[in-house]
């Protein structure tokens, strides 16, 4: 594993103005490390040409004195994102081989900053799961492994990919997308800091759609600062999505490391949930001691409906993804499979196209907005969803940012919790509420449990206020110092 | 709520055209019970007064002139289609 591939964002940056290594020279040691990890199965597609031509490119550009927020970092995109250069799967076998004729405008506006394009990271099918096992092409393996046993862990998901690359140094960054926790849940599997910035903050245009009204873009990487470097060059009004925000994007890059004096930070009391390791309970405890050590007033708050964020988040999902999957039909794109007429054909190609977990969505999002049980189910859930979000509204008035565990556990063994779709949805239990409300939330890694394995704290702040996210969670990073190495990486050093 | 039978799985797959054979629908009329009934944990909540949100972007929908912006290229509108034909999708026979 070369040098190169260890550096942050911010300091590749710095080598690359001081011409201590060309773009092209930090690319081709990311595509070695790509490929020397393949057995991870983080990616879906590989584009290790396109990456050198981008790269040689960025450094023409760098000599001309026009170097981009992210001139010549390499990066990985979730393959939930349209790419004109290389085929857009959502790991499903319907879109197996769909060549998007379009760029989504998030990875425009990376491109256009001077990022440049490794490859297309897996996911779970059209990122519903919390584990990466329910992608067609194979799930992934976590870089990270419990001393406790020798199993092959989950890195996560749906964003598992993403999470399993920037873990394994084989990209600087990754773009997810977070639906309900899918880049937060798999930050905390594999040491890496994920956010998901405000809903309306990344256009969506050209994402493939899960459920509109709580799918957001959002980024990996392994600093809080490389993490704002990415969020502030991918984020922005565009007016080919109406839920996109026509509000300016602040300099996150300078602001990151304000510090938290005077930040009231609140500690939510219902997250504190039955069967949570006291590891979890302690590092949560260390968090806020940590805060309060740099300034900060802690306060406890309580947000009474946080523990229905799941149960209502599995009515309106599915519903939403029940309408926008319709598209697949098999007429204008992705698989068809023949049949004895129109209808029959609609039906074999999703039956063969879809997955177990997305077929089950798709049916449960069919059942709720159903003739007589639209009302008892949707709308209730949607009822329930301004609860929370009002709930969050009262707890914003008494502190700035939340502090809570991302997760109630760590990356699990593969295969595990396949048989029980309930138990998989509860992994997401923490992370909900923010993807309900819209809020921007963090996850930044504050340590290791008793097995060597990543933990993470989610900081969750007001709609449009990523910076105080990213202040808390600089503040966190700075205390936890986690300077731990995934034991794929030591096992190839050793 | 009332338990799923097989036969209103299958109205669900019929609607959600999504072919499924007999054993299958069996296996996700359980599945789906389970789900459903883990939802009703919501009824703990008195939710008579509340508006439901559908939307949480504060934003307000913007308006443009109603003009063609965008279009004009075929080939690239047809460049996934599973059968195509003179710029045109091709579907299996629906009017005898």
């Amino acid at each position: 594993m070369s040098d190169l591939t260890h550096l942050t964002i911010k300091n590749a940056l710095e080598g690359l103005d001081k011409k201590e290594f060309s773009a092209v020279e930090l690319t081709q040691a990311h595509i070695n490390a790509m490929e020397s990890t393949r057995e991870l199965n983080a990616y879906i597609t590989e584009t290790p040409e396109l990456a050198l031509k981008q790269a040689a490119e960025s450094d023409k550009r760098r000599a001309g004195g026009e170097a981009g927020l992210l001139e010549g970092i390499p990066l990985a995109v979730k393959d939930m994102f349209c790419t004109k250069d290389a085929r857009t799967t959502a790991a499903s076998h319907i879109l197996e081989n769909y060549q998007s004729p379009y760029e989504s405008t998030v990875t425009e506006k990376l491109w256009q900053d001077g990022a440049v394009m490794i490859g297309k990271t897996n996911l779970d099918e059209f990122a519903m799961g919390a584990s990466n096992m329910t992608s067609y092409f194979g799930n992934v393996i976590n870089p990270w492994r419990s001393n406790a046993h020798d199993k092959d862990l989950v890195p996560g998901g749906s964003s598992g990919g993403s999470a399993a690359c920037v873990s394994a140094r084989s990209a600087m960054g990754a773009l997810g997308t977070d639906t309900n926790g899918s880049i937060r849940q798999p930050a905390s599997y594999t040491g890496t800091v994920g956010i998901k910035p405000t809903y309306g903050r990344c256009s969506r245009w050209g994402i493939v759609a899960f459920a509109s009204s709580l799918d957001q873009a959002g980024v990996f990487a392994r600093t809080v600062e490389d993490c704002a470097l990415m969020l502030q060059s991918c984020s922005g009004h565009d007016p080919k999505d109406s839920t996109s925000a026509n509000i300016e994007v602040p300099d996150w890059s300078n602001s990151f490391n304000n510090g938290v004096k005077g930040m009231k930070i609140g500690i939510p009391k219902e997250f504190r949930v039955d069967g949570m390791p006291d590891e979890i309970e302690k590092l949560w405890q260390q968090g806020a001691d940590w805060l309060k050590d740099a300034g900060a007033e802690i306060v406890d708050v309580s947000m009474p409906h946080a523990k229905y964020a799941i149960p209502a988040y599995y009515i309106v999902a599915p519903a939403e993804a029940s309408s926008n999957l319709a598209r697949y039909d098999g007429v204008r794109y992705g698989l068809r499979v023949e049949g004895e007429n129109l209808i029959d054909m609609y039906e074999k190609t999703r039956a063969e196209g879809f997955g177990d977990e997305v077929k089950r969505r798709i049916m449960i999002g069919t059942y709720v907005l159903s003739a007589g049980y639209y009302d008892a189910y949707y709308i209730k859930a949607q009822k329930i969803r301004r609860l929370i979000v009002e709930d969050f509204k009262k707890v914003f008035e008494e502190c700035d940012a939340l502090l809570t565990p991302t997760s109630p556990g760590v990356a699990f063994p593969i295969g595990e919790r396949m048989d029980d779709p309930i138990k998989m949805y509860l992994e997401d239990i923490f992370t909900s509420p923010a993807s309900l409300a819209g809020m921007p939330a963090m996850s930044v890694p504050g340590g290791l449990n008793g097995e060597g394995l990543p933990l993470g704290l989610q900081i969750m702040a007001k709609p449009w206020d990523e910076e105080s996210v990213f202040r808390v969670g600089q503040e966190i990073e700075k205390a936890a110092n986690f300077t731990a190495l995934p034991n794929l990486l030591t096992k190839a050093a050793a | 709520m009332s338990e799923l039978s097989k036969d209103d799985v299958k109205k669900i797959a019929r609607l959600a055209r999504l072919k499924m054979e007999d054993d299958e629908l069996e296996r996700r009329a359980e599945s789906i019970n389970g789900i459903l009934q883990w939802m009703e944990q919501l009824n703990e909540v008195d939710t008579d007064n509340v508006e439901p949100l559908r939307n949480v972007a504060d934003i307000e929908l913007a308006l443009r002139e109603d003009v063609m912006n965008d279009g004009g290229y075929p080939d690239k509108v047809l460049s996934n289609a599973p059968e195509e034909t003179q710029g045109f999708y091709v579907v299996p026979k629906v009017v005898e």
